[in-house]
């Protein structure tokens, strides 16, 4: 059981090991991999939303002096099964058809056929001398559109998971589920709020576009460079899509420039293997920022639905939430978690929650950090708001009034460890920003978040070298200072400073198997196999103590980074450093190394509470944002400038989602905005400093209390933002994004009412 | 990217006679100033061959003559130079407010008013400004030089009066005498780095008494090209430019829009905010008269 509890380098703010080579330009990313003969690949992409491809001609390209290869679908071997193993979920054979696309070109953008060339401008001058013959077919581009029997179908063949017998749909899955008597609730409630909200399409928005370089040697064995949240994914999901087995590739990461989500799966890797192996040469493919958006993984545009209804004093009587996630052309939109985490942060009995997988012509949804939360919590925490309103309630009262604790049965299943969100609401409370008026004319708005956390496998190996410095070997990307986490929890361990230990990851041929970065799961579970490599060296070292002492090992102590006797021990000796036995670890037995690999349970779910104040200019709809607050339970925080940087960044992606960002469609399923300057991230300027208040109350299931902190930052800002403007306009707007151009019309209409 | 020539003209007449030959031999060239628009139009959405003018070393497109009337800055000076002259910040505080918007630091150590001008997009956020100001493109050609008032250099979305054997030499302003003053406002959905929904710049100057006497008003991004808005001037003149005066030149500016709707904006939206751009600059630039 992990208590609160002094530490000597946990909880302490060291320089990240790999932020030199960050700031410096050393550091190599997806598109930094150059090989002798190196040719370049390119894709071709259909102009078409929908279409049946009739037929693909690469003839005139191959013409092309320095053109080497030109592969469509008919080069992919077909019926690939399985699943992925990835953190978005899905099967090989969707995976397969996205990558590139087979008999019909399911969004714009779909991958048709990809050529490599000597150059990439010769490449990309190729593409337009490949024949594809269309059958254009309309498009459906819109969830309710979807959801209307009769509606255009996205796949013929697709039938609604458990209901097959009903026939084609675009409904791919529908989750359900149930406990008390909502209908009994709202009868007994005094004030009931209803709604309904929509969230646009959302992309990750990192700056790196995605990037690989694929050799493939005589023997058929495939090396794959690339930036990716998870090289062994990629091997499994490159291995499915080529029908290879995953002995055959070997996948090496570089560094990432950011993922969030969107590179847990894979678009390039396949193409430009099967690419090499047509050429013999080495293939490297980059994709354009035009590329990102229009065919690499967004998450899923929504339309919720909530009801909820409560007493006079606050508490809640029943709650339904209808959710409908656009998955884009296969199924797999995050609306399970959306239904997992629409009620979380409450005690409720009476509850209804039904979701939607959706098919629509528009990219397959991806992993977007803390997935299908913010959509459905979005509903619900603007729903709350309401409802506090309605009632006369302070928002975090009404919230602490309903709020769950350890012992609570989630609304999702399990009954809660220990968990923080009372905390969150309580620090909200008596926090400085809060208890400070808002300014005149200003808004107030404040919403909480939550995230499940995942374990899932991880494995580390720890080697001392002669020196006594250690070498940290793992296999997780680092997508937010996951490296200096590691150092940070084997220096506590081994009782050693942060700044002799060096954590790598390594390839998946250089340490043992690893999930992907995802599902903010990297410092909880690699964290956990790290101790544990880093207690089996401690292990070995009071083993080599002992023979050193000629006592038994069970009469050592590793105490402060050395071997000391135990207490009672009777026997005259020096304490024995690390780096002592590193020392001499060639005459006492041999190398020193340390290992585990695991399975992690218990990850601990997180929990935060969000609150900002707004200005909304009533004759432009501009929202300014001019002060948020972030406070967050992240277990422990084992480098607190890292979790407060995720606290930070979690909260400039929501604050963007909410005030600016959207896929803008034509009519024909065109994205009109595919690129960073009418897809509108935040830029820095934008941006209050946001405010962090780190809560820690510890998870039993790690050794030093680790919470995953990576996603829940991401999901109150919707609401935060929505509840905000509200209160600043005095009316409700329900949609996202809070553009100015909806916010002055959403004005208008209001003063026309 | 294959087959671009690049050509790097010291005088005027041998720009010209660069820009004349190739016109003659069917050969497209471009001009390049701080490139901030052309590079990235070759690397997106025009690869086409074609030979690049250089502007920048040529000794009358840098030429910068604060002191004198007209005013010159030449097409090729950059608008970090601009927006680190006092001087000009005090004569023309709307013009330099509009070339400080463009961009980055960094982007405005490249990127040229005269560029902004030449690349004739409709939402060019110095446009509207230039025109407020009264700016005269100085034109360089085959024939000789010619005057065009900046307002009819504009001819389309992305077109304007130079022929291929052209160049913009610079920009001519009428010196600001007395209490006269500008102002620019643009509309973006972020805080920078973006490109107008609407902008709108008023000059105008007050006599004694706080009375307009003479006006100026231009919109952007909210029609084929940059207009001038003479009914939004005339709302202006012969007022002491309070409220209503302002509110009926935002009509005037609304009145002369003609947007479009698109991915930055709809049509009632740009002219909603249209208007209330020229209220806000007219009101700045008054303020900014009457502190002179």
């Amino acid at each position: 059981m992990a208590e609160a509890r002094d530490y000597r380098a946990i909880g302490t703010r060291p320089v990240r090991p790999d932020g030199v080579d960050k700031v410096t330009g050393r550091a190599n990313f997806g598109a930094d991999m150059n090989l002798p003969n190196m040719i370049h690949g390119k894709v071709l992409r259909s102009p078409h939303a929908h279409a049946r491809i009739k037929r693909v001609d690469g003839s005139r390209a191959l013409e092309m002096p320095g053109v080497y290869a030109v592969i469509s679908g008919a080069d992919f071997p077909s019926g690939a099964e399985g699943e992925i193993s990835g953190e978005g979920g899905g099967t090989v054979s969707d995976l397969a058809m996205n990558i590139m696309a087979r008999d019909k070109a399911l969004y714009h953008g779909h991958a048709v056929a990809a050529v490599a060339a000597k150059t990439a401008f010769l490449a990309e001058t190729a593409l337009e001398l490949i024949d594809v013959e269309y059958e254009v077919l309309p498009p459906v581009l819109d969830v309710d559109v979807a959801m209307e029997p009769g509606a255009t179908l996205v796949n013929e063949n697709q039938r609604t998971r458990g209901n097959e017998s009903a026939g084609p749909s675009n409904i791919a899955a529908v989750t359900k589920f149930e406990r008390g008597d909502p209908e009994a609730g709202f009868a007994a409630a005094d004030v009931v709020v209803e709604r309904d909200y929509r969230v646009p399409t959302a992309h990750q928005g990192y700056i790196e576009p995605h990037a690989c370089t694929a050799s493939l040697d005589e023997q058929g064995r495939a090396t794959v460079w690339c930036c990716t949240q998870g090289h062994f994914d990629v091997r499994s999901m490159t291995a499915g899509v080529l029908g290879k087995s995953v002995g055959e590739i070997k996948v090496i990461p570089s560094e990432i420039g950011g993922g969030f989500g969107g590179k847990t799966v894979i678009y390039l890797e396949p193409l430009a293997v099967k690419l090499s192996e047509l050429t013999g040469r080495p293939v490297k493919m980059v994709m354009s920022r035009e590329e990102v958006f229009r065919a690499t993984g967004p998450t899923s545009a929504s339309h919720c639905k909530i009801k909820v209804g409560a007493k006079r004093d606050g508490t809640i009587t029943a709650a339904t939430a209808w959710l409908a996630y656009e998955a884009g052309a296969y199924p797999g939109a995050p609306v399970g978690p959306g239904c997992m985490s629409v009620f979380a942060p409450y005690d409720l009995e009476n509850f209804r929650i039904e979701g939607f997988d959706v098919l629509v012509n528009k990219p397959k949804a991806a992993a977007y950090r803390a997935p299908g939360a913010p959509q459905s919590m979005h509903a619900m925490e603007s729903a709350m708001d309401e409802l506090a309103r309605g009632i006369g309630m302070d928002p975090i009262d009404l919230r602490l009034e309903n709020c769950a604790d350890e012992g609570t049965q989630a609304p999702y299943g399990p009954v809660y460890p220990p968990i923080g969100i009372r905390k969150c609401l309580e620090a909200a409370k008596v926090h400085t920003n809060y208890t400070t008026p808002k300014a005149e004319g200003t808004g107030r708005g404040i919403a909480a978040g939550f995230w499940f956390n995942i374990g899932m496998q991880s494995s580390a190996e720890v080697r001392l070298s002669e020196d006594g410095t250690v070498t940290v070997m793992e296999g997780s990307p680092d997508i937010g200072g996951s490296r200096a986490s590691m150092c940070l929890m084997a220096a506590e361990t081994l009782g050693v400073p942060y700044d002799v230990v060096r954590a790598h990851v390594g390839d998946t041929e250089s340490t043992g198997f690893c999930n992907v970065t995802g599902g903010s799961r990297t410092t909880f579970a690699t964290g956990l196999a790290v101790v544990q490599a880093c207690e089996d060296i401690i292990a070995e070292c009071k083993q080599r103590a002992a023979a050193t002492w000629d006592v038994d090992a069970d009469q050592v102590d590793w105490t402060e980074g050395e071997a000391i006797p135990k207490p009672g021990v009777n026997i005259d000796v020096q304490p024995l450093s690390l780096a002592d036995i590193a020392g001499s670890m060639g005459r006492t037995g041999g190398p020193i190394l340390g290992r585990a690999s695991l399975n992690a349970q218990g990850a601990g779910a997180g929990f935060s509470v969000n609150f900002a104040d707004v200005n909304v200019d009533q004759e432009t709809g501009k929202v300014d944002i001019l002060s948020f607050t972030a406070i967050q339970d992240a277990g422990t925080a084992i480098h607190p400038s890292y979790v407060e940087g995720q606290m930070q960044g979690g909260a400039v992606q929501g604050l963007g989602w909410a005030l600016n960002e959207e896929y803008i469609y034509d009519d024909n399923g065109v994205m009109e905005n595919a690129g960073f300057l009418d897809y509108r991230v935040p830029v820095a300027s934008d941006m209050p400093m946001i405010d962090t208040q780190i809560i820690e109350v510890p998870n039993p299931s790690h050794p030093y209390g680790v919470r995953g902190v990576g996603e829940t930052p991401i999901v109150a800002p919707l609401a935060v933002t929505s509840n905000a403007v509200s209160d600043a306009l005095g009316f409700r707007i329900s949609d996202l994004p809070l553009s100015p151009p909806r916010v002055l019309a959403a004005i208008d209409a209001h003063e026309e009412d | 990217m294959e087959a671009y020539a690049y050509a790097r003209p010291t005088t005027l007449d041998e720009a010209v006679s660069l820009l004349a030959a190739h016109a003659n031999e069917g050969r497209r060239t471009q001009l390049l100033a701080g490139g901030t628009d052309v590079l990235v139009q070759m690397r997106s959405v025009d690869r086409e061959p074609r030979t690049l003018v250089d502007v920048k070393h040529i000794a009358d497109t840098n030429r910068l003559d604060i002191d004198s009337d007209p005013v010159f800055i030449g097409s090729a000076i950059p608008s970090a130079i601009l927006n680190e002259n006092e001087e000009l910040k005090s004569l023309f505080p709307g013009l330099i407010e509009a070339a400080d918007l463009i961009g980055s630091t960094q982007i405005q150590g490249r990127a040229t008013i005269g560029g902004n001008l030449c690349n004739s997009s409709p939402a060019g956020d110095t446009i509207p400004a230039i025109i407020a100001a009264g700016g005269v493109c100085v034109i360089a050609g085959s024939g000789g030089t010619r005057r065009v008032a900046c307002e009819d250099f504009l001819t389309g979305v992305g077109t304007n009066v130079l022929e291929a054997d052209e160049l913009l030499v610079g920009l001519e302003f009428p010196r600001p005498k007395g209490r006269t003053a500008d102002g620019y406002l643009r509309f973006i959905p972020r805080t920078e780095m973006d490109i107008a929904v609407a902008g709108a710049g008023v000059a105008l100057s007050l006599d004694d008494g706080g009375t307009c006497t003479a006006a100026r008003v231009a919109i952007g991004a909210v029609a084929p090209t940059a207009l001038l808005v003479p009914a939004a001037a005339d709302a202006l003149i012969g007022t002491k430019v309070d409220d209503e005066a302002l509110a009926a030149a935002g009509a005037a500016c609304t009145a002369a829009a003609s947007p479009i709707s698109d991915k930055r904006g709809t049509i009632e939206y740009r002219n909603k905010v249209v208007a209330v751009l020229c209220r806000r600059a007219g009101a700045n630039a008054r303020d900014r008269a009457l502190a002179r």
